[in-house]
């Protein structure tokens, strides 16, 4: 087995070290009964060449989002990655490094942690951000979590037009642990009150911008709504491109925000791995979730880099961590810093103002199409258009034309009939004028 | 005579006492200042369309004003600045990595390969399921090979790494409870546990009980059936647990919970050393996530991402948590929401995550399983028992093994050897990072004093081990010797020196802003 | 120092004109390490004698400190917050933390004075 350095010979010395006479002499703990006697029931040992011939036709069977005209956003966006970041985030120093838990040899982690944490708090307008969570769905439920350490509430006002993927993780994480969920329905079109179900016993207020339809909107109103109660306003962003071109979530008054970072660095991956973004004000950060890297001296007195405020963290303070996490997202943290350090200002403003103009030539687009229309007035690069018939009849018939043209919101809501004729549509700057051009031709052939 | 060339000069003097470089860099180690203090904003790295002249603009008065704040770099600029700080860092591929419990074994870069074909690599989560099927069959057919691996039935594959497994199992675990109309109160823990247990327990609502160990560094089996009753949920256990023993008494300790009516969660953080050796569903085990990044080599990245696929006993089965595969007819198909679990018979606690797990991982992990199949598998656990178990033979006789052995896959080693010679746990460790190595893990597990917990993983060639042996012998022979200097101001040859934790941790100081850098240039001046 | 006393969980408390003042003695302190931060009450918060009233954390560990006695928080020593290491320097001094309006001064019959805790020291050596 490639992989395994030992000679039969060495095996045999090194028992004879030990002072036992075979392997299963090391293994004399495990129950007599339990010890398995063969091999387990799986394929034999087998060549570089093979398992990739078995992979390969695995992957095969799927369409690749690069093979086809490609609309498909609500949570994971397909954008150009350049060639740099995955050839860095493949340097061995990074890939096969542990949590930089000894720092004197981990400068290299450490300070990439401090400059991510240093971009995403840029990015979202808040003053720190950790070092990352799993994904955007778990960030948010964690950031519920700590808005009611924060406030010591327990009634969480949640968007009906959160992700609703997102919503559930919330629901999840909250099952057991005392706290109360205000549910919204979903609004494509309209403001939803929420201002009006924040009362002084809320923690927080959780709202998505851009939303799942797609829908931007000033928050403004609702900080100060949750502010005057003492509550706290919860931001998700699950497009983060999208910053680079729309005000910022603590513009608006965010108190903490939770963020997808895929867009930025990181491939589709058919859902993971991602990279949570987590950020908040200063004051609160004794109550955040999650490793935090902090900037301090060595015995020279030259600047470095350390893990700090750890007590928060489940391997010093256990039951009453702030959250039971350990591994994050180190390497896809990695891979987002990397690009946007490629991208800086300038590219990704030009990068966000390109998935806006291609996004609203789309919609435009489509929307000339007789009895197709958009329902969604203001938005970055994702929009929702209602349909004449349903979407996912719609959905399949341009599967069939080779054109992966969107999620419908079936998918997303089920069982909600208002839904049936909603698909969303994301664009980004991988989309062609004939990718434009043959989703028009397609859905005007299958509306016809 | 007439020779061409330059003259050879051989060096005959080591550097002078107190030299320093005018740069401040070391040869090779290169300092690196932050982005933030060599990109501006206005410097980018990547070429993109210029905007169409007819761009129109649908954001309304959300547009951003303000500066964001974010430096760019040009692409050679920015390979330059990660390469340096790579090379700042120790790594699996650079030389032994013995951390205890965290299992750095050699990271195959097939599986790099298998994981960034398009195919896998650029499908998108919300893509129709007839346009993913080899995605969903390859998370089938992983799902299988752990299902055998630890004989169990059924695996929820969504967790993000071990500590959401172990969120996963624990709910599960609830969910079962309160459908049998008790949820219950307590999780009993035993001290030597990871700090992901008892939160997670926490996380799930539960009180956390805490169960001394043996004298043998095992769950105390008297003690624990002292503890048992009607309103304990569950027990957490590691097993090979974090002193790298087995639990003998595994069995026993099963039938004991099962007997109240509780349920084993076992934290499988060390399944590395038993995998094809022992399955955990012979043991009695209800609930057990598998880290993907420690025993199947989906390389660590400094931190993440990991993946925590847990496997479920029959009781725990129908619990799992949405999404899952269904598999009809040899078609593969999601079920996404309650109503289509519910039709295939199942009770979902719930959503861990927005979607369907860490199919990057996924793609890795079973690539190396493939390429190991059964027999390698078996292989790969019996060498990392066989290498702990060496080095515990080679340096008990001068440091001190917290329990007897035979251990499984990690040696644990307490600080009783170091008393009175001035030096720490925390010393012995930074000097092996003066010898090029990196340490074991240190101060952990809880249950001995000034731990010394170290795992060489089946990656280890017997030549690997021996330098390491050596070298270790060398460090306590000095330590013993009074060589204190050697120890206290250590590391003195890596990249930095001892870092001030405390002083991070009093003012804490989590990102750059431009005052900052003001400070600095006005300290260098 | 007679006029301190203390408990086995090497809590002091320092009592005048029915207020309590209360910190951690110089062994505690010294066992602690660097003390980086130090999470206080609010005012008005009240507590039972032994329960929790401050989290005391040093880079790696977080201590929890008890209510030596029963009393209504009445001031926090907000030195700490700018200035944990207070705590270090004068652990029995400018390192207090808490005071409390004390609700039962009998609990303090159930405390050790500076001798006996003296004597509770050299019995955990």
């Amino acid at each position: 087995m490639r992989y395994l350095p030992h000679t039969p010979e060495d095996r045999a010395e090194m028992l004879a070290r030990i002072g036992v006479g075979e392997i299963n002499e090391l293994f004399k703990d495990v129950p007599a009964g339990a010890l398995l006697k063969g091999h387990l029931d799986l394929p034999s040992a087998t060549s570089e060449m093979s398992v990739e011939r078995q992979l390969a036709a695995m992957a095969a069977k799927n369409t690749a989002a690069g093979s086809v005209p490609f609309f498909i956003g609500c949570g994971a966006y397909r954008h150009h990655v350049p060639a740099t970041v995955d050839h860095l985030i493949q340097r061995s120093e990074f890939l096969t490094a542990y949590t930089p838990y000894q720092p004197e040899i981990s400068q290299g982690t450490l300070q990439v942690l401090f400059e991510f944490q240093t971009q995403v708090a840029a990015l979202t307008g808040m003053e720190v951000a950790n070092a990352s969570m799993y994904d955007g769905s778990t960030a948010t439920a964690e950031a519920v979590a700590m808005a009611a350490r924060v406030t010591r509430r327990q009634r969480t006002v949640l968007s009906g037009n959160l992700h609703p993927h997102y919503r559930d993780v919330i629901l999840t994480n909250g099952t057991y642990t005392g706290e109360s969920f205000v549910k919204n329905d979903p609004q494509v079109a309209g403001e939803e009150d929420l201002a009006s179900q924040i009362d002084d016993k809320t923690a927080a207020v959780v709202v998505q911008n851009p939303d799942v339809f797609g829908n931007l909107r000033d928050l403004t109103p609702i900080a100060e709504a949750a502010h005057a109660k003492g509550a706290l306003l919860i931001v998700v962003v699950t497009e983060t491109v999208s910053l680079g071109m729309v005000k910022s979530p603590g513009a608006m008054g965010a108190d903490i925000v939770v963020a997808e970072g895929q867009s930025i660095g990181n491939g589709l991956n058919f859902g993971g791995p991602y990279v949570g973004l987590f950020a908040t004000r200063q004051k609160y950060v004794r109550q955040m979730p999650g490793r935090l890297c902090g900037e301090t001296t060595d015995a020279d007195g030259k600047r470095g880099y350390v893990l700090t405020l750890s007590t928060r963290e489940q391997h010093i303070r256990r039951e009453k961590a702030t959250s039971n996490i350990c591994t994050n997202s180190g390497l896809c943290a990695l891979a987002f810093s990397i690009h946007m350090t490629l991208l800086g200002e300038k590219g990704l403003r030009q990068l966000a103002a390109l998935n806006h103009a291609g996004a609203v030539t789309l919609a435009d687009t489509l929307s000339e199409v007789t009895g197709v229309e958009l329902m969604t007035p203001c938005f970055f690069n994702e929009f929702t258009l209602r349909l004449p018939k349903d979407a996912q009849s719609l959905v399949e018939a341009l599967t069939e034309k080779g054109i992966l043209g969107g999620v419908r919101m079936s998918r997303l809501f089920p069982g909600e009939g208002a839904m049936d004729n909603l698909i969303t549509v994301a664009v980004t700057e991988t989309n062609t004028a004939e990718d434009f051009a043959a989703y028009r031709k397609a859905l005007e052939e299958v509306l016809s | 005579m007439n020779r061409q060339g330059r003259p050879t000069q051989p060096a005959t003097r080591a550097a002078p006492e107190g030299l320093s470089t005018f740069s401040g860099n070391k040869g090779l180690q290169l300092e690196e200042a932050l982005i933030f203090e060599i990109g501006s904003s206005q410097t980018t790295g990547v070429d993109l369309a210029e905007l169409p002249a007819s761009a129109k603009s649908r954001i309304g008065d959300l547009a951003r004003t303000e500066e964001i704040g974010l430096p760019g770099l040009t692409e050679p600029e920015c390979m330059r600045h990660y390469v340096r700080l790579s090379q700042k860092n120790y790594a699996i591929d650079a030389g032994i990595y013995p951390l205890g419990s965290c299992t750095m074994k050699h990271n195959p870069r097939l599986n790099e390969k298998m994981a960034r074909l398009p195919g896998f690599a650029d499908i998108h989560p919300m893509q129709p399921q007839s346009t993913v099927q080899g995605a969903l069959e390859l998370i089938d057919t992983l799902a299988h090979w752990l299902k055998v691996i630890t004989g169990m039935p059924a695996v929820a594959m969504s967790p993000k790494a071990g500590a959401h497994g172990e969120y996963c199992g624990l709910m599960a675990i609830r969910a079962c409870l309160e459908a049998r109309g008790d949820a219950r109160a307590r999780v009993l823990v035993p001290e030597s546990a990871h700090g992901t247990n008892p939160a997670t327990a926490a996380a799930c609502g539960y009180s956390v009980d805490t169960i001394p160990a043996t004298e043998e560094g095992r769950v105390d089996l008297a003690a624990l059936k002292a503890k048992l009753g009607d309103d304990v949920a569950a027990i957490m256990l590691t097993n090979p647990n974090t002193c790298g023993l087995f639990e003998r008494d595994i069995i026993e300790i099963s039938e004991a919970v099962h007997g109240v009516g509780g349920l084993v969660y076992c934290d499988g953080a060390n399944l590395n050393a038993i995998m094809g050796k022992v399955r955990p569903g012979d043991l009695g085990i209800d609930a057990m996530h598998i880290n993907l990044h420690k025993t199947f080599s989906t390389p660590h990245g400094g931190g993440g991402p990991g993946a925590g696929p847990v496997v479920l006993s029959e009781t725990l089965a129908p619990f799992a948590p949405l999404p899952f595969v269904v598999v009809t007819d040899g078609a593969y198909s999601l079920a996404e929401y309650a109503p289509e679990a519910e039709a295939q018979g199942a009770k979902p606690f719930g959503r861990l995550t927005a979607f369907h797990g860490q199919m990057g991982m996924f793609v890795r992990a079973l690539s190396f399983m493939m390429s190991h199949g059964s027999d390698g598998i078996t292989q790969a656990a019996e060498d990392a028992v066989l290498n702990a178990n060496y080095i515990m033979a080679s340096l008990k006789d001068i440091m001190s093994a917290s329990f007897e052995g035979p251990c499984m896959h990690e040696a644990l080693f307490d600080d009783r050897f170091l008393k009175d010679t001035g030096v720490t746990t925390l010393d012995m460790a930074k000097a092996m990072i003066d010898e090029g190595m990196h340490p074991m893990t240190m101060y952990f597990p809880l249950v001995v004093h000034g731990a010394m917990l170290i795992e060489p993983t089946e990656s280890e060639s017997k030549q690997t081990l021996d330098a390491f042996i050596s070298t270790m012998r060398q460090l306590v022979e000095a330590a013993k010797a009074g060589e204190t200097e050697r120890f206290t101001g250590a590391p003195h040859f890596a990249p930095m020196k001892r870092l001030d934790e405390t002083a991070a941790a009093r003012k804490p100081v989590l990102r750059w802003t431009p005052e900052e850098n003001a400070s600095h240039s006005a300290a260098a001046e | 120092m007679s006029d301190l006393k203390y408990t086995e969980q090497h809590e002091w408390v320092r009592v005048k004109d029915g207020i309590a003042e209360i910190g951690i003695s110089d062994y505690a302190a010294e066992q602690l390490g660097d003390v980086v931060y130090v999470e206080l009450p609010e005012t008005g918060f009240t507590v039972e004698q032994s329960g929790e009233i401050a989290v005391v954390e040093s880079v790696k560990a977080a201590s929890e400190i008890y209510a030596p006695v029963s009393g209504e928080v009445v001031e926090v020593n907000t030195v700490l917050d700018e200035d944990p290491a207070t705590v270090n320097a004068e652990p029995t001094g400018k390192g207090w933390m808490v005071r409390l309006k004390l609700s039962n001064e009998e609990e303090l019959a159930t405390l050790m004075d500076a001798d006996a805790y003296k004597t509770y020291l050299e019995g955990l050596e």
